[in-house]
C-alpha cells in the first residue's frame, strides 16, 4: 500500500512544483506570453474551450486509434508471414528499414493531394504507417526466438508450419509485439497531431495547435498541447494495461 | 505428491510380439561441422532395441548419448549408417507418432497451463475435447500433479516441470519412449519413486524404452540391458544385460543381484574386465 502511494504521489508531488516554479519564473521575470504563459492562464483556456477541447480531442484520438490498429494488426501479419517465407523477409526487411529513418509525417501534404482534404484517412494512413514500422521490426525479432528445445518438441510432432507458429512462434513473440506497441502508441499520438500541421480537415488539436499559435492565442495552443500530451499517456496507459491482461495469465 | 501408484490407461498397447525391432540403428556416423572444425558426436554405432526391450544408455558427458537419440527421433540426420524405427525410416516413424520424446530440459510451454501442456500432442492430432480432458486427468494423476493441473511452468518446481513433460511424452500411449535424463532434476526420493512408476508403466504397455542416464543404479533398476558409451568419438564400448526380472520393486534395489548389476555396469564404464558375476557385461570393443 505504501508502496503504491510512493510510487504515484512522488511524481505528482514533483508535478505540482514543477508547475508552481513555472508560475513563479513566469510572473517574476514576466515573460511575454508568446514565449511561455503561465499555468494558471493555460488552465483558465483549458475551461474555457472545454467542449472545443474534447471535440478536438476526440477527432485525433480516433486517427491515432484507428492507425494504431490498422498498422499493428499489418505489422504482425506481416511479420508472421515474413518469419516463414524467406523472399518475402529479403524483401519486406530493407524496406522496414529504410522506412525507419524516413520521416513519415512529411508525406501528409501528399497524401492529402491523393484523398482530399476533407478526408480524415491521409493522417490515418500516415500514423499506421509510423505504427507498422516498430511493431513489425519487433515482432519479427520476437518470431525469430525460438527456442531450439520447442522446436524439436514440434518437430517430433510432426506439426505443420501453421500449427507451429500458432502454438510456439506467436505466443513466444507476445511479449516483443507488447514492446513495439508500446512504442507504437505514442508515436501514433505523435503523427496523428504532427499530421495535421501539413493542412486539410481543422478538426483535431494539430490544426487547432497551428491555428492558435497563428493567431497568437498562446495560451490556448498550450491548452490544445496539453490536451495532445493527455492523449499520449492514455494511448500509453491502455497499450500497459493490455499487456499486463495479455501476460498475466502466466505470471499470477 | 500424493499419488503414489501409477494407473495405467485402459487403452494401453500390448507388447508387440516378433517382426522388426522398436530401434535398429547400423553403421552410424554423426559429424558435426562447426566453425572450429568437426567433431565427431557418434562413431560406427549399432544397436537394436526389441518390442518391449528397456534399454539405458549410460556414459561420460559428451559421448554422443543425446545425439543418439535424437537421430531415432529423426531431429537430425545421420552422417553415414541407416536408423529404423519399427521397420521404418526413422522420418515415417516420426510422422506416424511411433515415439514419445522427453528431454533433458523439460521444454514446457511457459504461456500454457499444465493441463494443456500435457494434452498438447493431443491437440495437435486432432482428439476430441472430451478425449484430451480425461487423458489428461488420468496423466496428471499418473505423475502426482492432479492440483497443478490449472498452474503455469513457471510456479513449478524443477523436478515438477520434468514430470509434465514425462506425462507429456506419454500422453498418445506411444510403443516407442525415447528419454534424454529425465530424472535428472529430480531429488532422490521422487527419482526412485518415479523409476518405479516409469517401470511399472513400461511393463504393462509394452513400450519399448530408450533411456539416457548418468545414474548407474538407476540404469540398473529400470533396464533389461544398459549400452555403455565412451567419447572422442562417441562409440559403443560395451554391454550389460541386467536381467533382473519383470518383478522390479523397492526390495530389489537392496539385493545382491542389484549390486553385482551395478559392478558390471561400473566396471564396463571403467573399462576393466568384468568379473564373473549374476549380469552379462560383454566389451565391446
Ligand atoms: N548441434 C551440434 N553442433 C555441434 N556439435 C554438437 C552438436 N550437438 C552435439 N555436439 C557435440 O557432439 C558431442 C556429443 O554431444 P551430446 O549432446 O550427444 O552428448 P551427451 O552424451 O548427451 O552429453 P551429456 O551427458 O552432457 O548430455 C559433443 O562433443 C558435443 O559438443
Ligand atoms: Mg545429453
Amino acid at each position: 500500500m505504501r508502496g503504491t502511494a510512493v510510487r504515484v504521489g512522488a511524481p505528482l508531488l514533483l508535478g505540482v512544483l514543477a508547475l508552481a516554479g513555472w508560475e513563479v519564473l513566469v510572473r517574476g521575470a514576466a515573460l511575454p506570453a508568446y514565449l511561455l504563459p503561465p499555468p494558471t492562464e493555460i488552465l483558465g483556456q483549458i475551461r474555457a474551450i472545454w467542449d472545443g477541447l474534447v471535440d478536438a480531442t476526440r477527432a485525433t484520438g480516433t486517427n491515432a486509434l484507428v492507425g494504431l490498429v490498422v498498422g499493428a494488426l499489418l505489422a504482425v501479419v506481416t511479420a508472421a508471414v515474413a518469419a516463414r517465407v524467406t523472399w518475402l523477409d529479403q524483401m519486406v526487411a530493407p524496406l522496414v528499414a529504410a522506412a525507419a529513418v524516413v520521416p513519415i509525417v512529411a508525406l501528409a501534404p501528399v497524401l492529402s493531394n491523393m484523398f482530399g482534404a476533407t478526408s480524415e484517412t491521409p493522417r490515418r494512413v500516415i500514423v499506421a504507417l509510423v505504427v507498422f514500422v516498430p511493431v513489425f521490426l519487433n515482432t519479427l525479432r520476437g518470431l525469430r526466438q525460438v527456442s531450439p528445445v520447442h522446436r524439436d518438441l514440434m518437430r517430433s510432432y510432426a506439426a505443420t508450419p501453421w500449427q507451429v507458429t500458432r502454438t510456439v512462434t506467436l505466443p513466444g513473440a507476445v511479449p516483443f509485439i507488447f514492446t513495439g506497441l508500446n512504442i507504437a502508441s505514442s508515436l501514433a499520438v505523435i503523427s496523428a497531431v504532427v499530421a495535421e500541421y501539413f493542412g486539410g480537415l481543422q478538426n483535431g488539436l494539430g490544426s487547432r495547435i497551428a491555428s492558435a499559435a497563428a493567431q497568437s492565442g498562446y495560451a490556448r495552443a498550450w491548452a490544445y498541447v496539453a490536451a495532445s500530451i493527455a492523449l499520449g499517456l492514455l494511448f500509453y496507459g491502455f497499450t500497459l494495461l493490455l499487456e499486463r491482461a495479455a501476460t498475466r495469465r502466466h505470471t499470477g | 505428491m500424493t499419488q503414489d501408484r501409477l494407473t495405467v490407461p485402459a487403452t494401453a498397447t500390448t507388447p508387440t510380439s516378433g517382426g522388426d525391432p522398436a530401434v535398429r540403428v547400423a553403421g552410424v556416423d554423426k559429424v558435426f561441422t562447426g566453425r572450429r572444425g568437426q567433431v565427431e558426436a557418434l562413431h560406427q554405432v549399432d544397436l537394436v532395441v526389441d518390442p518391449g526391450e528397456f534399454v539405458s544408455l549410460i556414459g561420460p558427458s559428451g559421448c554422443g548419448k543425446s545425439t543418439l537419440l535424437r537421430l531415432v527421433a529423426d531431429l537430425d540426420s545421420p552422417t553415414a549408417g541407416t536408423i529404423e524405427v519399427f521397420g521404418k525410416s526413422a522420418r515415417r516413424a516420426r510422422l506416424d507418432q511411433d515415439y514419445g520424446i522427453a528431454f533433458q530440459s523439460a521444454g514446457l510451454l511457459p504461456w500454457r497451463s499444465v493441463a494443456d501442456n500435457v494434452e498438447l500432442p493431443l491437440r495437435l492430432h486432432g482428439a476430441d475435447g472430451a478425449t484430451r480432458r480425461g487423458r489428461v486427468a488420468e496423466l496428471l494423476e499418473m505423475v502426482g500433479l492432479s492440483e497443478f493441473a490449472g498452474s503455469f511452468p513457471d510456479q513449478l518446481s524443477g523436478g515438477m516441470q520434468q514430470r509434465v513433460a514425462i506425462a507429456r511424452s506419454l500422453a498418445e500411449n506411444p510403443r516407442l519412449l525415447l528419454m534424454d535424463e529425465p530424472f535428472g532434476a529430480l531429488d532422490e526420493m521422487t527419482r526412485e519413486r518415479m523409476q518405479s512408476e516409469l517401470v511399472r508403466i513400461t511393463s504393462e504397455t509394452g513400450a519399448a524404452v530408450v533411456f539416457v542416464t548418468h545414474s548407474i543404479p538407476e540404469a540398473v533398476f529400470l533396464s533389461h540391458r544398459v549400452v555403455v558409451m565412451t567419447p572422442r568419438p562417441g562409440r559403443i564400448t560395451g554391454e550389460v544385460d541386467v536381467r533382473l526380472g519383470d518383478q522390479r520393486d523397492e526390495d530389489l534395489r537392496e539385493d545382491e543381484r542389484f549390486f553385482a548389476a551395478v559392478t558390471a555396469v561400473r566396471e564396463a564404464l571403467h573399462g576393466r574386465p568384468t568379473p564373473a558375476s549374476g549380469a552379462h557385461g560383454r566389451d565391446l570393443r
